[in-house]
């Protein structure tokens, strides 16, 4: 009788653990959507975690963009009238610059952003 | 007393002012070019920004540095000018206006050529539609005194690429140069990651580096960054132009790249054009760096 008690004790315990990789596996990467018009990243500010897969899903309001982090060497084009997803894992700390690095017009020198990895 | 030109130069040197820029060298060849000559390199005038922080004189740095190049002792062979000649404009109206008005003001430079390449504040927008109308074709070849010019445009494409019609049309020219060619590419962006945080870069110009790489004799000139920057991809150079109109921040040392203020103690200060000698036969370039003279 003890034994089967342990047994189950020991079950219980795990589950929140079998529970959480579940979930995680059910979610995937965290999503963070970022929308670009000219000439602004919206969200230009974004907080990180290293090693925490995420993926991106970038839309923009009027024109052609491009979203590029060259620290971690990821870029995607950002085409209008669809979601484009960019993933990665960030393998460093530190605080990193995103830009568009498609020409866009007057404002384009001053549309990028920053990323906080820690 | 008279000073010849590679007396000026030296003179350059010993003050600070020149380079002596890259080229190994290469097998003598006895098809050599005929003489030393020497071309000026103009780059980033703006024509039509404004913004009185960064430069009053606007519309008055362009014309100044015209009169500054017809103010040379000696006459140079040709005039290269690397791109964003105007500034954007989303209005195809005012972007023609501005190419307009801009050919106008260099046709007073008194140097018979000029070979003009586009930046991506010229051709960007439109794919180099306008720029094409006033200046011909975005990317070409000609030779010098036995030296072979190619303009490549890594801006008329808004992505920063070359692209792989060009880069096709790029191999096949230097196809046909021989492996001691001395070879000068002009360009308005980097060829190599200076920035790319700062915009800074070509994506496709390791590409074309690739296939300059088994040449001996090639440097290449840009502008784009609005300072002087001298970089060695192996044994290739690459120096680009200050500007005509506001200089920018030496890459990276700040959060942000914005431009430098305007300093109405010095000036015009940070700004101006360039001299690039080519010696023996083209295998070596110094490079005398002008200011853009005040009233």
């Amino acid at each position: 009788m003890d034994g089967q008690r342990r047994t189950f004790l020991a079950a219980a315990g795990l589950f929140p653990l079998v529970l959480g990789a579940a979930a995680l596996a059910r979610s995937g990467p965290r999503v963070i959507k970022v929308s670009a018009r000219r000439f602004v990243f919206t969200p230009n500010e974004i907080a990180l975690k290293k090693g925490e897969p995420v993926t991106f899903e970038l839309t923009t309001e009027d024109v052609f963009m491009g979203f590029n982090v060259p620290d971690f060497g990821v870029r995607a084009d950002i085409v209008p009238g669809r979601t484009n997803r960019l993933s990665f894992t960030p393998d460093k700390a530190g605080t990193f610059t995103f830009l568009c690095d498609v020409f866009c017009g007057e404002g384009h020198e001053s549309m990028n952003g920053t990323l906080v990895v820690t | 007393m008279k000073i010849d030109r590679r007396q000026f130069l030296q003179l350059g040197a010993l003050g600070g002012g020149a380079v002596l820029a890259s080229g190994l060298a290469g097998c003598a060849d006895m098809a050599a070019p005929e003489r030393d000559f020497y071309f000026v390199q103009l780059s980033d005038s703006h024509w039509g920004f404004e913004g009185p922080a960064v430069n009053p004189d606007a519309r008055g740095t362009l014309p100044k540095a015209v009169a500054a190049v017809n103010a040379l002792a000696e006459r140079p062979d040709f005039i290269v000018f690397t791109g964003d000649l105007t500034h954007t404009t989303d209005n195809p109206v005012e972007r023609r206006k501005r190419l307009g008005e801009f050919r106008e003001i260099v046709s007073a430079l008194e140097v018979r050529t000029v070979h003009f390449m586009p930046g991506e504040h010229d051709a960007s927008l439109d794919h180099g539609k306008a720029w094409m109308e006033f200046f011909g074709p975005t990317h070409y070849t000609f030779d010098h005194e036995g030296v072979h010019f190619i303009a490549l445009d890594n801006v008329s494409d808004p992505a920063a690429r070359i692209g792989d019609e060009q880069l096709a049309w790029l191999a096949a020219d230097l196809a046909k140069q021989p492996k001691d060619a001395r070879i000068v590419v002009l360009t308005h962006r980097p060829l190599f990651d200076l920035a790319p945080q700062w915009d800074w870069a070509t994506r496709d110009g390791a590409s074309a580096m690739a296939l300059l790489m088994p040449f001996p004799n090639v440097t290449v000139f840009y502008g784009h960054i609005h300072q002087e920057n001298h970089h060695m991809t192996g044994h290739i150079a690459h120096h680009s132009a200050k500007s005509l109109i506001f200089p920018l921040p030496a890459p990276l040392s700040q959060p942000k790249r914005t431009p430098v203020p305007w300093d109405a103690a010095h000036p015009y200060r940070g700004l101006g054009f360039r001299e690039v000698e080519a010696e023996d036969r083209g295998e070596k370039f110094a490079i005398q760096e002008l200011p853009v003279k005040g009233a």
